[in-house]
């Protein structure tokens, strides 16, 4: 088998000092923040829209949406722009630095101990050298 | 072979085909003698079946070539026009057009059989033709007056008979086990050439080659020789039984030719002019055929630069604004007019004549009132009105819904019409017109209006409202519970309509295209529903407004004025603020309050007031200042945040900012 087969590629964003990857092949791009304009009556973690070079793209804020603390935004703050369903979505992450390829045998299936709501959202956990890093199911997450 | 890259072409053709199939058999229906009509016609289910067999979907160019063969019968007076035959012709239209949905959809003919229609079909071939030919026997001598000379063959029968020369019209029987008859039929044509010209045959020339007539054909000839002689030369032929021979004579067209010359030269001048005026018509038809195809999916890319185009001209006027430098001044206002100008011209590019909608009323009119037993009048008026493309993808349903209503609602039975001393035949208009801005598409019928009582009385049934609300309504806000969801007043579910779904579904399309639905009712004289429509969806002259820090946009075709007023006027009625203004109660929506705008500091005494109609009510939204006034471009907020109530989209503005459509109408 070939080498593709066995890993997959992930960006690698953070919330809260913990690492989350998202499957390489959804994300569009990745942005820094810009300014966003409110959109009356969504839910609280959706922030608004931005003007992506001519498209108007909705803002979820991730950390509001797995119900974090909030943080400031800084200049690490960045809005990754996936791509789901025929629909571009920005989510706001604390920061966004590199991508990492997992073996697909280091991905574990969610433990279901972790059966809280939010754990639907976990498409597996990829272990790397001895950090573990949350894999999110990006269809699920904005589906829901 | 590889024919998908066809598939689209066909399919569009196809359909092109079906739909001046489905207009020409009715026209056929109410003209049945009219042979340029079944000409086009044939053309058209020529031209189908050759493209379905180029494709190979067999049964559709088998069905096809079932219908022909009907049609040739008639062409050929064999059989006759009625209703039967009508009802079978569009039950095949029907299986057509089902098969092309089939196929555009699944890329492939579905496997319906075709065997019911094509024995149908059969049936009518057979049937009307055996009582036919048992006609023809039992009255041999007049079946030559079948055979009539048109109008370009009477003139030439009139111009050989000036010449001295005899015309003759010969039936050929050939014996029953005739076995080539084609080439029998073309030693008699040999034969008769040696001394006279043939011009007229029947069947047609080509169809006696391809053998399809039975075992008799008829010819008319130009000729010196005498009867007896033509006669004597036919039945000299082998395999031919009878020729009988008759001399025609037409005093009218003699006449005509041998006493003035002037005249026959009129009479041609008005042939000319009739063939020219049928050129005409026929130029008129092909007009729309001098098109280019284009993808949709190119235009919607080209209106996006134009978009793009216009934001970054608005982002140009505003630094220039600033400047003082004229020559930038002057470049920004030509960039101005090409930019308007490109714009009303890729809009003119994505208009479609409303046509394409109308067209297939008729043929549902048509089935209804058979279905009803109702006889109704279709009047369309206006059809080359345009509207964008996207409309008019849209605007079908609702249209139906409305005439589909009108004829089952609105029209009374032929037996209450006549109680009411009015015509038995009713009459639906749908009419078309442009109006300023926007282009209003009416229908209307002559039935019995709406019934308020029984409207008032359902909207309690059903629980919309209770009696002394009921009591308090004025009928015009009683017809408008027709729009309410769930509300149906047939006593009788029918098959067309009266499930309630019909007129909300109907509102809430025409609203989400950004239109207006009125309704107008007159007892005993009918009701009109009137649908408004912008003539253009994505880019709009709108009002920028500020409220609190946040930018807002309201459309400028619904505004009626801007206006302040001081706040201690504000009056509170039941929960609701209002303001007299100009002898009239004007309700007031705090645009900060429905849009949750956190940071708006109300003036103390003066507020800036928007004032917005929709249809004939009116309401005043408070804004905090005036931005002016913007070409906007409209853009969807996506699908992740659809649904969302009083924002109609989002548009970008010259500074790179997103702000947001105010939808003034959920609001009112």
């Amino acid at each position: 088998m070939s080498y593709a087969d066995h890993n997959k590629q992930f960006v690698v964003f953070e919330l809260d000092d913990e690492e989350y990857g998202i499957d390489i092949l959804r994300v569009k791009t990745i942005e820094k923040m810009s300014n966003i304009t409110r959109v009356p009556k969504t839910p609280s973690y959706v922030k608004g829209v931005i003007n992506l070079r001519g498209e108007i793209v909705p803002i979820i804020d991730l950390r509001e949406r797995f119900n974090l603390k909030k943080k400031e935004e800084c200049e690490n703050t960045r809005i990754i722009i996936v791509y789901v369903d025929d629909m571009d979505v920005g989510l706001i992450v604390d920061s966004a630095s590199k991508v990492i390829d997992i073996n697909s045998d280091m991905i574990e299936a969610p433990p279901e101990s972790l059966g809280s709501k939010e754990n639907s959202n976990i498409y597996g956990i990829g272990k790397l050298d001895d950090k573990v890093i949350t894999l999110l199911d990006v269809e699920k997450l904005l589906n829901a | 072979m590889d024919i998908n890259q066809y598939l689209e072409i066909f399919i569009e053709e196809a359909q092109e085909h079906l739909q001046n199939l489905n207009q020409n058999l009715l026209s056929l229906e109410s003209n049945p003698n009219d042979n340029n009509i079944l000409n086009e016609i044939f053309r058209s289910a020529h031209t189908l079946k050759g493209m379905a067999g180029t494709m190979g979907y067999d049964s559709m160019m088998n069905l096809t070539h079932d219908m022909e063969n009907i049609l040739d019968a008639v062409r050929n007076g064999l059989i006759n026009i009625n209703a039967g035959i009508m009802d079978v012709l569009f039950e095949c239209l029907d299986f057509l057009e089902e098969s092309v949905n089939y196929i555009s959809e699944n890329g492939k003919e579905n496997q319906r059989s075709i065997e019911p229609l094509k024995k149908k079909l059969l049936n009518l071939l057979n049937s009307n033709s055996i009582s036919h030919d048992s006609e023809q026997e039992k009255n041999k001598e007049n079946d030559m007056d079948d055979f009539k000379f048109n109008q370009y063959d009477e003139n030439l029968v009139g111009q050989a008979v000036a010449k001295g020369m005899k015309v003759f019209k010969i039936k050929i029987i050939l014996t029953k086990d005739c076995m080539l008859k084609s080439a029998r039929a073309f030693v008699v044509f040999k034969s008769l050439e040696k001394y006279a010209e043939i011009f007229k045959s029947s069947p047609a020339v080509e169809d006696i080659e391809d053998e399809k007539f039975d075992n008799s054909f008829k010819i008319a000839i130009v000729t010196n020789e005498n009867k007896d002689k033509i006669k004597k030369d036919l039945e000299s032929i082998s395999e031919i039984e009878e020729a009988i021979v008759e001399e025609y004579t037409n005093l009218v067209s003699m006449e005509v030719a041998t006493s003035n010359e002037i005249a026959a030269t009129q009479e041609a001048k008005i042939e000319k002019e009739e063939q020219e005026e049928q050129e005409e018509h026929h130029a008129k038809k092909n007009k729309m055929g001098k098109t280019v195809r284009v993808d949709i999916n190119r235009l919607d890319n080209l209106m996006n630069l134009v978009s793009e185009l216009i934001i970054i001209k608005t982002r140009l006027e505003g630094i220039d604004s600033d400047s003082q430098n004229q020559n930038m001044s002057e470049a920004v206002e030509y960039l101005e007019r090409i930019t308007t100008n490109l714009h009303d011209a890729v809009m003119k590019v994505r208009m479609v004549p409303i046509e394409r909608v109308f067209n297939r009323f008729p043929r549902m009119v048509r089935d209804l009132s058979r279905e009803m037993d109702k006889e109704v009048n279709l009047n369309i008026s206006g059809e080359e009105t345009e509207l964008d493309r996207t409309v008019i993808d849209e605007i079908g349903d609702p249209l139906i819904h409305l005439i589909r209503n009108a004829i089952d609602h609105g029209i009374e039975n032929k037996t209450e019409r006549a109680n009411n001393n009015k015509k038995a035949v009713g009459n639906v208009y749908l009419r078309a017109y442009q109006d300023g801005n926007s282009v209003v598409i009416e229908v209307e019928d002559d039935g019995k209006g709406i019934d308020i009582a029984k409207v008032k009385k359902k909207a309690i049934d059903n629980r919309l409202i209770d009696k002394s609300e009921a009591d308090g309504l004025s009928d015009k806000e009683a017809v408008e519970l027709l729009f309410h969801p769930g509300f149906s007043t047939a006593d009788v579910i029918s098959d067309i309509s009266g499930r309630g779904v019909g007129l909300d579904v109907v509102k809430t399309k025409i609203e989400s295209l950004g239109g207006t639905v009125e309704v107008e009712s007159f007892n005993n004289k009918g009701s009109k529903f009137m649908i408004r429509l912008p003539l253009t969806l994505a880019i709009i002259q709108a009002l920028l407004v500020t409220i609190g820090s946040e930018k807002y946009a309201i459309p400028l075709n619904s505004i009626k004025e801007i206006t302040s007023i001081e706040k201690d006027k504000i009056r509170n009625v039941q929960g609701q603020e209002v303001v007299l203004y100009r002898d009239s109660v004007l309700p007031i929506i705090r645009l900060a309050d429905v849009l949750d705008v956190k940071d708006y500091a109300e003036d103390e005494n003066e507020l800036t007031v928007v004032i917005v109609k929709k249809g004939d009510k009116t309401s005043g939204f408070i804004v905090e200042s005036l931005i002016g006034q913007q070409e906007i471009v409209i853009k969807s907020l996506g699908k992740y945040l659809a649904g969302i109530r009083n924002i109609a989209g989002a548009t970008i503005l010259g500074d790179g900012q997103v702000a947001l459509i105010v939808d003034t109408n959920s609001m009112i």
